[in-house]
């Protein structure tokens, strides 16, 4: 079963979160809208509402992550879940034990949510195919397939300031070869009616068939950039900036990053995003990050109240519903 | 125990065509009547093949029995049970065991382990070409030779460099031996798991690029022009190595090549949901590839057709897709898979037959002799009315990993008959007297 169809109940209700690849228009809005409900939450002094009392969240972690792993840890604790982290690179899998044994063990904690963050493409759908009734996974980030809190932040931060994606240009510019987000982020752009979306790379970080997800590739960086409304720039791992895929962090910020003088080319309505953490002089140079037109720190703050709207509509629904 | 068998009355194909009526008698492990009319005289066995297929067996190039060394996967006596229900009277198995087939040692205990497991399927062996296959340094081959291996092969780690590649090409050569390789350029497939292209950057699966596959070729191809030594290209999966060597075998080089069946039926589509019985290596590739392979199948510019069997527990692929092992099990329904190629147009019987059986014994230094008199009794019938889809669940072989589970099938086989020898027989009640 693809990860799209395991996602959903018989209801059409989320019963994991995989992937936005194939999630419904409508239930992509609704997370979005329950979202808006529970960034009040994140501001009020009692930061706490009582939806998951007496739940178990499960931080899974086989890859090295402190930023996401705290937000996905705050959202389960403001919604009043207990909170598990199991740092997975120093634990049972290293010691020899399959992905399958973990899990059965886990699960016979009573465990209710499983926040999983693995180097596999796929392993967050081997998690969700394998779950026992009533447990469910929420993938935060699997090897290059996907990371769906990501990419649902990064339409709530936009959906604030272009409430309408069906004219909008997107540009994706960076490492779309290792990217998780940029594939999440396209999917969850063409189903929310984007239709212009450009990715922008040296072909040495660009995966092939690329345009086969609806998108236009580009090796120049300024000709991608013309006339576009939005630029996400992708993390670019340290480990990759110099090598065979790159030649230098500072021929690539000449070259794919976004420069003081690129910024102005866009104009001032232009909008910069980055899931973070930024490299400064690679992606983008200087104070662009701060710069008006940047959402990078509403991007973090969103987090939290994506992640407890994903969180409270797979497993804070009322039984009786 | 070799008996006299008469077969009578079957529809038949060999290589050389296909026969409305054909009617056998074996004895002492030959074929010694081959005529429309049955042969007169006493029989162990007389069989009515009257509405059946009689085809020759299959001779399989790439069979893991995986003993030793991974017996937790499949064993000798299960995979040869396997191979005769599936038809197959011969196969060879790859050097990559566990001790590696390096020297005569481990040629001799596989030889005694195969005569133990009292199957009559025939087992050649592939030596190692290099010292624990390591890549570095020669096996020591007269002694393999001596010990009968049939080739030799480089499977899993890359040989060194050119230079190692070349001389490995001259040492075999100069005993006789013919060179197996499975084309890949290590660098180039790194860590990938999946064919270059949509489906791979879908699914953010680290990619195997075509010209990890053609770039191997290319290389090899340059060194047996300088050589002159015999090559065998195992398991392709791209047009573009399919083309490199029908050009090779149109310039009159010493190459041939198989193709997996699962290449012919499949495509990386199969991969959608993180199908880890779709995780092979060489991945499956694009509809483009698939078609040019069967085509070339077809006209006989890739001459043979294998099952590129490699069982394994259910264990090692239910893990995540990059995590599991490659490979399929395939021994069970090599010839009821293969035939619904025919059902479907891909080749008619004879070219069929010739993939599976001429050409396989001519890539082991073997003559094919078909189902003519004086030829070693290697044969199947097949009744092409019973055609199942494919069940793992039923399958001899210890390994049910296969992702062609449900696929439907061009017949059954219901008589395996190897060296004169019933392997395996599932024939109705009526239709042999003992």
């Amino acid at each position: 079963m693809t990860p799209a169809a395991l996602q959903l109940d018989d209801r059409g209700r989320l019963r994991h979160l995989l992937t936005t690849e194939g999630l419904p228009a409508a239930l992509l809005t609704e997370i979005l809208d329950t979202a808006a409900q529970f960034v009040p939450v994140a501001g009020a002094p009692v930061k706490k509402v009582p939806l998951l009392r007496g739940r178990t969240v499960l931080n899974l972690f086989f890859e090295a992550s402190t930023r996401t792993r705290t937000t996905f840890e705050l959202a389960a604790k403001r919604l009043s879940a207990d909170v598990l982290n199991i740092d997975a690179q120093t634990s049972s899998t290293s010691k020899g034990e399959t992905l399958f044994d973990m899990q059965r063990t886990l699960e016979a904690m009573q465990v209710d949510m499983f926040v999983i963050r693995h180097g596999s493409s796929g392993a967050a759908h081997f998690f969700a195919r394998h779950a026992a009734p009533g447990v469910s996974i929420l993938n935060a980030g699997d090897g290059r397939h996907a990371h769906p809190t990501q990419a649902l932040l990064d339409m709530y931060t936009l959906r604030l300031h272009r409430p309408d994606f069906s004219g909008l240009r997107v540009a994706i510019v960076g490492d779309l070869l290792h990217s998780r987000v940029a594939r999440s982020d396209i999917h969850a752009l063409r189903t929310l009616g984007c239709r212009d979306i450009r990715v922008i790379a040296p072909r040495t970080l660009m995966p092939a068939g690329i345009e086969e997800l609806g998108v236009t590739p580009f090796t120049d960086m300024d000709r991608g950039l013309d006339g576009v409304d939005v630029v996400m720039l992708l993390r670019l791992q340290r480990e990759r900036m110099r090598g065979t895929l790159l030649a230098s962090p500072g021929e690539f910020h000449r070259a794919y990053g976004l420069t003081e003088e690129r910024l102005r080319a866009l104009g001032p309505d232009a909008l910069i995003m980055h899931p973070g953490p930024i490299n400064r002089g690679v992606e983008l140079s200087g104070d662009i990050a701060y710069a008006p037109q940047s959402l990078i720190l509403q991007q973090v703050e969103h987090g939290i109240a994506i992640r407890m709207a994903v969180m409270a509509m797979i497993i804070g629904r009322g039984e009786t519903e | 125990m070799s008996r006299a068998i008469r077969i009578r009355d079957a529809r038949a194909a060999d290589g050389a065509g296909e026969y409305q009526r054909l009617s056998l008698g074996i004895r002492d492990g030959r074929i010694v009547h081959a005529a429309p009319e049955p042969p007169a005289g006493e029989w162990d066995h007389d069989i009515d093949a009257g509405g059946l297929l009689l085809l020759p067996g299959w001779i399989e190039l790439a069979a893991r029995l995986r003993e030793p060394g991974a017996t937790r996967k499949a064993d000798i006596a299960s995979e040869l049970a396997a191979a005769a229900a599936g038809g197959i009277t011969t196969l060879c198995v790859p050097p990559d065991t566990d001790p590696v087939i390096d020297r005569p040692s481990v040629v001799d205990w596989i030889r005694t382990r195969v005569a133990s497991s009292g199957s009559p399927v025939a087992v050649h062996l592939l030596g190692a070409a290099t010292a624990g296959l390591a890549g570095a340094e020669l096996a020591e081959m007269r002694a393999l030779a001596a010990a009968g291996v049939s080739g030799i092969g480089q499977i899993g780690a890359p040989l060194r460099d050119a230079a190692v590649m070349r001389r490995v090409l001259e040492y075999a050569a100069s005993f006789g031996l013919r060179l197996h390789v499975q084309p890949v350029d290590a660098a180039l497939a790194a860590d990938g798991c999946a064919h270059e292209g949509a489906v791979a950057t879908r699914m953010g699966l680290p990619p195997v690029p075509v010209a990890a596959e053609t770039c191997a070729i290319g290389q090899w191809l340059a060194l047996i022009e300088d050589t002159g030594a015999a090559v065998h290209f195992g398991r392709l999966s791209s047009a573009r190595g399919a083309r490199m060597i029908a050009d090779a075998r149109r310039e009159g080089l010493p190459v041939s090549a198989d193709v997996a069946l699962h290449q012919l039926l499949l495509t990386d589509e199969a991969l959608d949901g993180f199908d880890t019985r779709a995780r092979l290596d060489p991945p499956l590739r694009a509809p483009s590839d698939r078609d040019a392979l069967r085509a070339a199948l077809a006209d006989g510019s890739l001459p043979a057709l294998c099952c590129d069997h490699q069982p394994h527990e259910a264990d090692a692929k239910n893990e995540a897709f990059d995590l599991a092992a490659p490979g399929a099990s395939g021994l069970d329904i090599a010839w009821g898979v293969a035939l619904q190629l025919v059902a479907d147009g891909v080749c008619d019987l004879p070219a069929l037959v010739r993939a599976c059986h001429d050409a396989p014994l001519a890539c082991l230094g073997l003559a094919a002799q078909g189902l003519a008199e004086g030829a070693r009794a290697d044969c199947v019938l097949i009744d092409p009315e019973a055609r199942p889809p494919v069940d793992p669940q039923s399958f001899r072989s210890r390994g049910r990993n296969t992702p062609l589970g449900g696929r439907a099938t061009g017949g059954s086989v219901v008589l395996s008959v190897a060296g004169g020898v019933l392997a395996h027989e599932a024939l109705d009640g009526h239709r042999m007297r003992r």
